[in-house]
């Protein structure tokens, strides 16, 4: 096995009709681990992985999935990679047994082989009870399953994910989830796209923000987290006199007050402090009204790291926020 | 899990083989297209047969008998269209993705369309000319005649399908898909002899439906199943479809590689 980066991508350039794409990409996923790329529609993530598994052609740089060219090697990268599109890319009309069987045909298993593994990942993904129905009348949480296992059937010790929870129920992304985190316990080495930084912190081990075509941050879940700022517990009070008291009382580091609207931010590392933090304004006599958390969000991530909104989005949901009128002031 | 060391020859041959299974298993599960297939063209049969049929006059041969040709290649030409169909059905839905990513030889995909829609074809022949005969239609071809018109006919669907999955393969859309292979089989099959003499059409539009290929084909079809005069027309059709199959499928070829890179 040739170094211990399953996936080196270096200095990655793709253009169509003059729109440049990605404008020199860079990033290595170690063997065994999960990488996320995280970004708004645009970014060019889609990109990234359609050139990883073959299926687009880079104009420039380097591109290695285990250790072979995906240009001059691609047969040899087809061999060890499985692909999960945005669009669950399954048969409609055949059976969940039948698109299954078909993958293990076309990976060039044995037809007995090709059963066998059928078998295995219909049970593995909760899938056996429908294994004899057409994939059309399967929930859309269903033919994602569907569609993971199809990439999985020659057990390929990569994965490129792309987007697989976007639009799924929060029962099925939880399912996903589950499914992915075991893949990657059982020691393959995952790319995955997502618009969801909650996703790319469950899931993954690093984190590479992208936004037009380039990579601009990366690090773990926790180094990124720790430049956008932490959760923060967002207390309104029932007395607006009980202000000042209530920010001593706490007695933490980062805490905002806000008079005119009566309420109290603080930065918190556990869910425990929200406890302390409640304990310790009822023994000052302190009535809290309403309390929300504000958890760290993509958009937050971008508006540090860029100083501005992620772009790409669809102009319908910005001219939607820009009719909020004023614009809403940052909480911190 | 390994996958077996075969010669690149043998793989070919699996991959096509499968992607045909894939293909004709449609057939029977994608009932709407298939009955979408039949009705129209009896639909069509009917129409000309019991409304249009009595104002026209086809000389020596009754008009059923010389209906029959005509709706059996039209049947046929749409019928091929559904490989544009279900090619731009593919490659929307991001199946074609998946195959691609896959070390499978790719090509085998439009294989295993343009041979299901054939057996697609022949079963919609087959009613066609079931219900011709309940309606009328009385052939006199011997089983020879019956065998070099299944040939012919098969060529013909053959060539039609492979210029189908060019479409397919041209068309960003399913929608448009559908007015493509419409705009290109509606004047070839009605601009022709299929359903009424040519002699009666002005003077450009005769002379484009005496020489276009689908009234060749229909002609020599007429000629082998109810004996008109068969003149040249038969080795005009075959020369045709064999050339548009030869420059078709590297054509297809060449734009399936070219997909999305």
């Amino acid at each position: 096995m040739p170094g211990t980066d399953a996936i080196v991508v270096r200095s990655l350039v793709k253009s169509f009709k003059k729109v440049n794409v990605l404008e020199g990409i860079t990033f290595s996923v170690p063997r065994g681990t999960m990488l996320a790329l995280l970004g708004p529609n645009g970014a060019g993530k889609t990109t990234t992985i359609r050139i990883l598994s073959t299926l687009l052609r880079p104009d420039g740089g380097e591109v290695r999935v285990n250790g072979f060219d995906v240009v001059r090697e691609a047969d040899a990268v087809r061999a060890v990679i499985g692909l999960t599109g945005q669009y669950a890319a399954v048969d409609e009309y055949l059976t969940g047994r039948e698109n299954l069987e078909m993958m293990g045909r076309l990976y060039h298993l044995s037809a007995a082989d090709s059963r066998r593994r059928a078998t295995e990942l219909l049970e593995q993904f909760d899938l056996a009870d429908a294994a004899k129905r057409a994939s059309k009348t399967y929930s859309g949480g269903m033919r994602r399953r569907l569609d993971l296992a199809a990439s999985l059937v020659a057990a390929p010790p990569i994965l490129f994910l792309d987007e697989p929870t976007t639009g799924l129920d929060p029962r099925s992304r939880l399912m996903m989830w589950d499914v992915i985190g075991k893949l990657l316990h059982d020691g393959a080495t995952i790319l995955l796209t997502t618009q969801y930084l909650e996703e790319a912190d469950k899931l993954a081990n690093r984190i590479a923000v992208m936004d037009r075509g380039r990579v601009i941050a990366e690090g773990t879940a926790a180094e990124l987290k720790s430049k956008v700022g932490k959760d923060r517990l967002e207390l309104t009070l029932e007395r607006e006199n009980d202000l000042e008291r209530a920010g001593t009382s706490i007695e933490r580091a980062d805490v905002t007050l806000r008079t005119e609207e009566r309420s109290v931010s603080v930065a918190i590392d556990r869910v425990e402090d929200v406890q302390h933090i409640l304990n310790r304004l009822e023994n000052a006599g302190i009535t809290v009204a309403g309390l929300s958390l504000h958890k760290p969000t993509l958009d937050d991530v971008f508006l540090q790291l860029t100083g501005r909104e992620p772009a790409g989005r669809s102009t319908a949901s910005r001219q939607a926020e820009e009719k909020k009128e004023p614009a809403p002031v940052p909480t911190r | 899990m390994q996958p077996v060391r075969h010669s690149p020859a043998y793989w070919f041959l699996s991959d096509a083989w499968v992607l045909i299974v894939r293909s004709w298993k449609h057939i029977f599960k994608n009932i709407d297209q298939m009955l979408s297939l039949v009705l129209q063209p009896l639909m069509f049969m009917l129409l000309f047969r019991y409304i249009f049929g009595g104002a026209i006059d086809t000389g020596p041969v009754s008009y059923v008998n010389y209906l029959m040709a005509g709706i059996i290649v039209q049947t046929a030409a749409f019928g091929a269209t559904t490989t544009s169909m279900n090619v731009a059905l593919d490659l929307k839905r991001g199946i074609v993705d998946r195959f691609r990513s896959l070390p499978m030889s790719n090509a085998t995909l439009l294989i295993g369309h343009v041979t299901a829609d054939l057996a697609r074809n022949m079963i919609s022949t087959a009613v066609m000319i079931l219900v011709g005969l309940l309606v009328g239609f009385r052939p006199n071809a011997t089983a020879y005649e019956w065998l070099v018109a299944a040939g012919l006919l098969l060529t013909f669907t053959f060539a039609i399908s492979w210029l189908s999955a060019i479409l397919g393969l041209l068309a960003r859309t399913v929608e448009a898909v559908m007015w493509i292979s419409f705009m290109l089989i509606f004047p070839l099959t009605f601009a022709s002899s299929a359903f009424v003499p040519t002699s009666g059409m002005p003077f450009v539009l005769r002379v484009f439906a005496e020489n276009q290929p689908v009234t060749h084909t229909i002609e020599a079809l007429r000629a082998l199943t109810v004996g008109t005069p068969m003149g040249n027309h038969g080795w005009i059709a075959l020369v045709w479809w064999i050339i548009v199959t030869l420059v078709s499928i590297p054509v297809c070829g060449w734009m399936f590689r070219r997909y999305s890179s």
